[in-house]
């Protein structure tokens, strides 16, 4: 296994450094604090509910959670890199940060252009057809009419989602959940996006379908984009990343080339 | 580590004068108004297509499918009928049913809007979360939607209208720029309560009794003149203002020969249902600008 590692390693480090390197992406000592709503157990009523509307005062049980705090990186055009970090370590918020879906509480995010985040849950609508949802999804990303028509057929052919009867006509609801998350991501990436970020989303679908989003995910890069990739997998960080940032309860704990970052992760998992 | 391991042009700028250098800009920030309003006439075949979608999905599980659209009015204007018709015999309106399904329909457009428009941000969390657009695709798709109900529910009215025995006059034209103007009202009303429900969840609950209120304050079930007969002057005054009274009374007016109104005077009544457009229309949009950046925090 370690052999094959090194191989697709060997393949994918030396790439071509643009000389002037673009930086795409920069976060300056950023910190996210988001609120958490434990759901109201005081009063759900409408009554409780105006008098918290008149008297201003916020549900009761709603904590902050401090997910990111203070992460500093550049990064740059080209470049695929990998999140790595425990359950609950701030990734997913951090990418949301870099979408600016999340604005900072301190410190700053600068993008180029407007990132893309693509998510297992960023859910459609589940009782339109795959095809209608592939039409709204791609209107939703700015193409015009004529261009959405143009790339509907590729997008509903790259899912596969047609590999077992015409399911593209069949409301997304009845898709397994494989389906559905090869559909979005089919979606996301059809678009060139600046700057990509995947929350997990390779990891769904079958073994066919990941090697086809990888490529996919290789042809974004060559195009200029910036990719991030969240995964618990570490087999397909390595296959896709060349650099990895290794985030701990919101602390930026190494950043690096991926096969130094993730043994330590890796020593570091195992030591727990 | 792998930043510093380079021999790098941009060595020793701060994270922020690198950004400036390369012209990133910070992330999530709010267009200015003009390339926003720039941006949202770009997706408007977004909208058209998400408010056609939303339709179609909301029919989808009933067998009859979109024949609702025309029986949810019907059966909502037998029920009232029942009970203010028949039981609440109302005697003093002359051709009481067509009065009543007149309020009914121009009532609901706005309310389902509404009550509608406070989930826009908060149900579609997914796809705010996934894609960019403006976020006022939501509420306006939601406004374009309900338009739609709404031309199912003024044929049902027409039928109900000609039925009872009213002549087809050119008066009836009088009711497309109506219709027009309350529909810019709502998109900006369902903007504000868009922007209000994804802060406020509780606002959700509220709705419902801040809604019915409005409906017993805009005379959709009884003759209107009551308002005159038992409130104080200052309070009638109020009423007569009300938006939702105005357009009902708009409607009214086009397409019944004698039906009870509040505003004696037509003009004046013209002019504050543009008004009410106006201020709603622009407040409400400037209003769901101005949160735009927050509304994927949920």
């Amino acid at each position: 296994m370690a052999d094959q590692y090194e191989t697709s390693n060997a393949v994918t480090m030396p790439l071509p450094r643009v000389q002037e390197r673009i930086p795409t992406v920069v976060v300056d000592d950023a910190h996210v604090i988001y609120r958490v709503h434990k759901g109201a157990s005081g009063g759900t009523s409408p009554v409780a509910a105006l008098r918290r509307m008149v008297t201003r005062t916020t549900a009761p049980n709603i904590r902050e959670v401090h997910a990111v705090k203070g992460v500093t990186f550049t990064a740059y055009r080209g470049e695929a890199i990998g999140l790595i970090g425990s359950n609950g370590s701030g990734k997913s918020t951090l990418l949301r940060a870099i979408a600016g879906l999340l604005p900072v509480n301190r410190g700053a995010v600068y993008t180029q252009g407007q990132p893309s985040l693509l998510g297992v849950n960023a859910a459609l609508l589940n009782d339109l057809s795959g095809e209608r949802n592939v039409v709204l999804g791609c209107l939703a990303m700015g193409m015009t009419p004529a261009e959405v028509q143009r790339q509907t057929p590729e997008i509903i052919e790259f899912s596969g989602i047609n590999q077992r009867g015409d399911f593209a006509s069949l409301p997304m609801r009845t898709y397994s959940s494989g389906m559905a998350a090869r559909l979005r991501f089919s979606i996301a990436a059809a678009k060139k996006h600046d700057v990509l970020l995947i929350d997990e989303a390779l990891a769904t679908g079958d073994k066919g379908f990941r090697k086809r989003s990888e490529q996919r995910v290789r042809e974004l890069r060559e195009s200029a984009g910036t990719v991030f990739l969240v995964s618990h997998q570490l087999s397909s960080i390595r296959d896709t990343c060349e650099r990895t940032i290794w985030l701990e309860s919101g602390v930026l704990r190494m950043d690096g080339p991926t096969d130094e970052v993730v043994r330590a992760y890796e020593e570091f998992a195992n030591g727990k | 580590m792998a930043n510093t391991a380079l021999a790098d042009p941009d060595a020793g700028l701060t994270q922020a004068q690198l950004a400036a250098r390369y012209g990133l800009r910070v992330a999530g920030e709010r267009p200015p108004l003009a390339e926003y309003t720039r941006r949202l006439w770009h997706y408007r075949h977004f909208v058209a297509a998400y408010a056609n979608a939303k339709l179609v999905a909301s029919f989808s599980n009933a067998r009859l499918g979109q024949l609702w659209q025309v029986l949810t009015p019907l059966t909502n204007a037998a029920v009232y009928y029942l009970i203010f018709g028949l039981v609440l015999e109302q005697k003093s309106i002359p051709n009481f049913i067509a009065y009543l399904c007149t309020g009914l329909f121009i009532f609901n457009f706005t309310q389902t809007s509404v009550q509608n428009g406070t989930r826009a941000i908060s149900g579609n969390l997914g796809l705010i979360r996934a894609l960019h657009f403006p976020r006022a695709c939501l509420p306006l798709a939601i406004t374009v939607t309900q338009f739609q109900q709404l031309l199912g529910s003024l044929v049902v009215l027409v039928a109900i209208v000609l039925v009872t025995g009213e002549p087809i006059t050119l008066a009836w034209l009088v009711l497309v720029p109506a219709v027009l103007l309350q529909t810019v009202f709502n998109a900006g009303l369902t903007m504000v309560v868009a922007r209000m429900g994804a802060k406020l969840a509780d606002l959700k609950q509220v709705m419902p009794f801040l809604l019915r209120a409005w409906m017993y304050g805009s005379g959709v079930l009884y003759s209107v003149t009551l308002f005159e007969e038992n409130l104080p002057g200052w309070a009638t005054r109020l009423v007569e203002v009300n938006p939702i009274l105005v357009y009902i009374e708009l409607a009214r007016v086009a397409l019944l020969e004698d039906a009870p109104v509040l505003n004696s005077s037509l003009p004046r009544l013209w002019l504050v249902a543009a008004g009410w457009a106006i201020v709603m229309g622009i407040g409400g949009f400037l209003y769901f600008w101005r949160g735009e950046q927050e509304y994927g925090r949920g």
